[in-house]
């Protein structure tokens, strides 16, 4: 069948497009506009806590789950373009181990899965063989981060750690600090702190701010992801104001959960975060990250954020330094589509390599 | 949007660019089914096709590519006269139907409709150019719920609407903006009240029809139930005009709406019309600014922005006013315009040159009024018919923009500083269809959402709609409910009482006694009438006094300074009236509309009504007298009169707190409240006998329901009614509630429903006068109630009760949704 082109001329980029271009609204101390999309981000100095835009954010919550049903029946990618954007979204895992029976050896496993996530035949069916296609980070706890430096040496493949008392994050300051700065020692390149969940529930701000302003302190030129812990946040208000809160804090990237939540990462909270995260450039100038995780375990899903992330913030959002999936499950039911997508059978988990 | 269609298709590349690709729902199984019916499509009537060789036919296409998709056949007179035939030669059977079995029809409707599901969506968007999104996920699904919930009124319609009964073979005219949804909101009530179907679509849209009655023939639904016959306006205009149709159903534009209220003036015929809109989306300054940019792309860029209800004016507060604009701006550069059958597309296309030639003029006409038009700065696609998203800032209310119904994708911006000025802005409109309203506050939203005229309020949320809650217009957006039980009632007229009124009971005997009942336990239903039978029977002396109008509560010369003498049945001047005169009504209409009663709780309203009953009860021997002197009728007769006035006044009082509306059931975490309000002003023209009980069976149900009335009494006996004006001041009455204009009724008739601060007219007359009444309201399209036949005011069951407090309010569905 035929159809109809779409748009005869490309849109004009914002500046969150590739090649983007200066925001119409000028803020001062504003980094410059990124030179290209795959341009690292300029890293987030911190800023002071505003309380009275903090207290004034309102999200309706209706509207938002609205929102939500509807973005992924207004979008969809078939075809090439599914293949092409699910290797995108591999590209953006930080594939992760956080269990009470993590040993070395499944670390290493987990590793060695980073360096090389798809299988080389499938890979060359695509066309993609000279992609050096690689996850975004290995998340491991701070007992593993040695190991997993190690075993990723010479990828360039970032090992993140989950910290500051993960996942409850209440114990003492003192020893969350200490925790940061030892996994920074050990070679992570990434923290994952979680925030005391009562200050949000509490309207603690100053107390959040404080917290999650220490923790970047710590974490030195490691980058920083700051779990909300949005299972436990209450309301999708709390979760826009939390957010808020920890990018004028200093945070890299804001995370949704610690996967150890009742409900983890829902396309609702990841509406109202991407909205803080642009709500923040437009008042700062600087490009926030965003990682849900807990919970994506289906390329469909994957693709349901990734178009997210590309309506809500733009093609930016649509690279690993500024976006990430929390995920391990998730590669392997990827894998399966890729593999179906070259074969047009259908796939089996056991045929892709384990994580 | 950026790089959507880059030439580079490699995944490799894509990876890079990450674009979206086409993604095209199959047009295969339409594309056979046009080729199976040839292109050709004749009507439906009678369970049959007609020959589509034998008939003139028209062209319909493809709006996306402006391809030929059929011919379809030109209605003619005759065919609508075949198509009629079929529906009544059906209705009785159908009538006569045990309800259950009706509702196995509408069941069975709604269950082909689902396994058809994709083919009419597939259809219905290469017909009209709308998204196949919407089709697939809005448009169908509707359609099936219609049917699934008027499967349940039409198994219910016995024990739920009893006493009533389909209107008979009703004509029901479509717009060509949700082709299939109008059918269903149309077809389904019709069907489910016992209604026999004569359709017409949009001759723009006419194929999502065309399968439908495929499809329903295939349901098993009886020959001529459902008949269809496809053409343009002169089509639709022989159904309206053919003498054997009982009811219109129009949707589509107001200028039509009025030509067929014209048309179908004083023929009696039944009529429900849902007419153009300007709907207001009103935001104020603690709503959540992204989710309200959500809501603006689902108001006016759903459907290309061809909703009636579509939030086309944006009223913002002044202090958020820039920061809307410029989320909505970012916003607009994001939305996808291109093939409605692409799944990734926000919009397709318009749906025929002529509305997008429209749009165009209308925008142009916006930029020379001086407006600032935006648009994103991608380009819509050059083959097929497209408009891009628009946006329109700096817009005044005088704008050409701000009051046309522009009925594309073009948003029209004003800001407002408070709230009062807010609905001011609103409600600065000649339509009342929707409105939006957004707020975190919810004494903000409960308080604005009564103060919009119009028919449907969405709290922080727009364009929602479910068959449970009724959808239809205030002022000139049209009259009559589609969707919910308010819905069915426009498909069932009550079963009038055939029968004589029961004579009341009264004791002879006890007349001698009646004076000395007091207000002890002993009233019995019968020593009421004792009571009020006068106690001798003394002709009254002729009261040689000149009744003034009561307007504004007062007493007030007619502007004529005119009057003319009432002679009882004998020629013996029994007094004279004000002649009352257009200035008067204006003043009366003037005095209503400044009255304090609406704003009266409806258990103020009931003390009041209860009042004037009191103390009409006590001058009763005196109304007893002065109605047997006017019409020459036995003081019995007249004492029969006043009694039933007392009772009447208290039915309503009794009513005043209790005709509340309900909370819809509809599909969302919130609920829908169907409001009752009062329609406003409302004009009444009396019936000649029963001077004093009409004036009060057509006075009291309004105001029960806290509109006010400019009432002209009987013509010929008006005494009765202009004795009444000490009754009201003695009765603690707010001014204005109710003013009385005596004269000629239906000069006086007529000025009312001319004037366009009248919301609704009520008139008991003559057919000629009906008619004029009927014609003359189609200029700000108000409701009427014209009768020309006999009522028997006596009897309750024909002369008060629900059907009288239906008419005299509109249901406004307010929808809230909530979730912290």
């Amino acid at each position: 069948m035929s159809v109809t082109p779409l748009h005869t001329k490309p849109a004009a980029p914002r500046s969150t497009d590739i090649g983007g271009v200066a925001s119409p609204v000028d803020l001062p101390i504003r980094p410059a506009p990124p030179a290209s999309v795959d341009a690292l981000p300029v890293r987030n100095p911190g800023f002071a806590l505003d309380l009275d835009a903090v207290r004034s954010i309102r999200v309706n919550r209706s509207a938002v789950e609205r929102r939500a049903a509807t973005l992924p029946t207004r979008r969809t990618v078939k075809k090439e373009w599914q293949a092409a954007w699910l290797l995108r979204a591999i590209s953006c895992i930080d594939l992760t181990t956080l269990s009470g029976d993590d040993t070395v050896g499944n670390v290493r496993r987990l590793c060695a899965k980073a360096r090389n996530p798809v299988r080389g035949e499938v890979l060359h069916a695509l066309g993609v063989e000279n992609l050096h296609l690689q996850v975004g980070a290995v998340c491991v706890y701070h007992t593993y981060v040695a190991t997993a430096v190690q075993a990723l040496e010479g990828s360039g493949i970032p090992v993140a750690a989950v910290s500051t008392g993960f996942p409850a994050g209440l114990s003492p300051m003192a020893q969350r600090l200490a925790e940061v700065r030892a996994s920074v020692m050990a070679g992570a390149k990434e923290i994952d702190i979680v925030i005391t969940r009562a200050h949000v529930l509490t309207g603690n701000w100053l107390a959040l701010y404080d917290e999650i302003k220490s923790f970047r302190h710590a974490c030195g030129d490691a980058h920083m992801k700051t779990i909300l812990g949005v299972g436990e946040l209450a309301t999708l208000t709390n979760v826009a104001r939390a957010s808020m809160v920890a990018m004028m804090a200093g945070s890299d990237f804001i995370k949704t959960s610690t996967g150890k939540e009742m409900t983890n990462a829902t396309l609702p909270v990841g509406i109202v975060m991407t909205r803080m995260i642009r709500e923040f450039g437009t008042q700062y100038g600087y490009e926030i990250g965003f990682k849900p995780a807990g919970g994506i375990r289906s390329a469909k899903q994957s693709l349901d954020w990734l178009i997210l992330m590309k309506e809500e913030l733009g093609d930016r959002w649509l690279r690993s330094s500024l976006f990430r999936f929390g995920a391990s499950g998730l590669l392997t039911d990827i894998e399966r589509q890729l593999e179906h997508y070259v074969t047009g059978r259908y796939a089996a988990a056991h045929r892709q390599p384990m994580v | 949007m950026a790089t959507t269609q880059s030439p580079a298709t490699s995944v490799r590349d894509i990876f890079d660019s990450m674009g979206y690709g086409p993604a095209p729902e199959g047009d295969a199984p339409v594309r056979e089914w046009l080729k199976l019916r040839k292109h050709a499509f004749g009507h439906f009537i009678n369970g049959a096709w007609t020959d589509a060789a034998n008939s003139k036919s028209f062209d319909v296409h493809d709006p996306s590519s402006g391809k030929l998709l059929a011919k379809v056949a030109q209605g003619t007179p005759d065919d609508v006269n075949a198509a009629v035939s079929a529906a009544r030669a059906a209705l009785p059977a159908w009538q006569a139907l045990d309800a259950h079995v009706r509702a196995r029809y509408l069941y069975a409707l709604a269950r082909a409709v689902q396994r058809h599901a994709r083919i009419l969506a597939v259809l219905e968007t290469m017909d009209n150019g709308k998204p196949i999104r919407e089709t697939r996920d809005i448009d169908v699904p509707l359609v099936a719920r219609h049917f699934y919930h008027h499967a349940g009124w039409a198994q219910l319609l016995d024990t739920e609407f009893a006493g009533h009964h389909g209107y008979g073979v009703v004509g029901q005219i479509i717009p060509w903006n949700f082709p299939l949804l109008m059918l269903a909101w149309k077809v389904a009530p019709a069907l489910a009240a016992g209604n026999t179907v004569v359709m017409k679509p949009a001759e723009f849209t006419p194929l999502s029809a065309l399968l439908f009655a495929e499809i329903a023939a295939e349901a098993g639904l009886p020959p001529g139930v459902f008949n269809l016959v496809t053409g343009d306006g002169a089509t639709g205009a022989a159904i309206v005009d053919h003498a054997d149709v009982d009811k219109i159903a129009f949707t589509g534009s107001t200028e039509v709406g009025r030509a067929i209220r014209i048309a179908t003036a004083g023929t009696g015929k039944g009529l429900s019309l849902e007419l153009g809109g300007k709907s207001p989306f009103v935001v104020f300054e603690d709503s959540d600014l992204d989710s309200v940019v959500e809501g603006v792309v689902d108001a006016i860029w759903f459907n290309q922005g061809q909703v009636c209800c579509a939030g086309s004016r944006l009223l913002v507060q002044e202090g958020v006013a820039d920061r809307l604009v410029a989320k909505l701006r970012e916003r607009m550069e994001r939305l996808r315009v291109g093939s409605p059958l692409d799944k990734a597309v926000d919009m397709g296309a318009i749906v025929a040159p002529v509305q997008l030639e429209r749009i165009r003029g209308l925008v142009a006409q916006g930029v020379s009024e001086g407006a600032t038009c935006w648009q994103p700065s991608w380009a819509t696609p050059t083959e097929g018919w497209f408009y891009p998203p628009t946006l329109f800032t700096e817009v005044s209310p005088s704008a050409t923009i701000a009051q046309t119904e522009i009925f594309g994708p073009v948003l029209v911006m004003m800001t407002f500083r408070t709230p009062a000025e807010a609905v001011a802005l609103a409600n600065n409109t000649p339509y009342g269809l929707a409105a939006s309203v957004w707020t975190e506050n919810i004494n903000l939203a409960l308080d604005i959402a009564p103060k919009i005229q119009a028919g449907v309020v969405w709290v922080n949320c727009t364009n929602q709609f479910d068959a449970s809650a009724g959808f239809g217009g205030y002022k000139e957006s049209g009259f009559g409910r589609e969707g919910g039980r308010e819905g069915l009632w426009e498909y069932l007229k009550a079963d009038r009482v055939a029968t004589d009124a029961p004579p009341p009971v009264l004791d002879t005997a006890a007349l001698g006694n009646a004076a000395k009942q007091s207000d002890d336990a002993a009233l019995t239903p019968s020593r009421i009438h004792d009571r009020m039978t006068p106690t001798a029977v003394v002709a009254l002396p002729a009261l040689d006094r000149t009744a003034k109008l009561f307007v504004g509560g007062k007493q007030t010369r007619p502007d004529s300074a005119y009057s003319r003498a009432i002679r009882d049945a004998a020629g013996n001047n029994l007094g004279d009236v004000g002649e009352g005169n257009r200035k008067d009504i204006r003043n009366a209409v003037e005095a209503a509309s400044a009255s304090s009663w609406g704003k009266l709780s409806g258990h103020q309203r009931a003390q009041i009504l209860f009042y004037i009953a009191e103390n009409l009860s006590a001058r009763g021997t005196e109304f007893a007298s002065r109605i047997a002197a006017l019409t020459g009728q036995s003081q019995r007769a007249g004492a029969i009169e006043v009694e039933a006035s007392i009772s009447r006044l208290f039915t309503y009082a009794g009513w005043a707190d209790k005709f509340d509306g309900a909370v819809h059931d509809v599909p969302i975490r919130g609920v829908a409240l169907a409001m009752h309000e009062p329609i406003g002003v409302v004009g009444v023209a009396c019936p000649d006998p029963y001077p004093l009980l009409g004036l009060i069976s057509l006075a009291a149900p309004l105001l029960a329901t806290g509109n006010t009335v400019v009432a002209v009494p009987s013509e010929s006996f008006p005494l009765a009614a202009t004795d009444f004006y000490s009754v009201l001041e003695t009765s603690d009455v707010p001014a204005g509630a109710l003013n009385i204009v005596t004269g000629k009724r239906d000069a006086l008739s007529r000025v009312l429903a001319d004037h366009d601060d009248v919301g609704a007219m009520w008139y008991v007359g003559s057919q000629a006068g009906a008619t004029a009444v009927e014609k003359a309201s189609a200029g700000n399209l108000k409701r009427t109630w014209t009768e020309w036949s006999s009522r028997e005011w006596l009897n309750p069951r024909d002369g008060e009760g629900r059907t009288f407090l239906r008419r005299a309010v509109q249901v406004k569905n307010i929808w809230i949704p909530y979730g912290e």
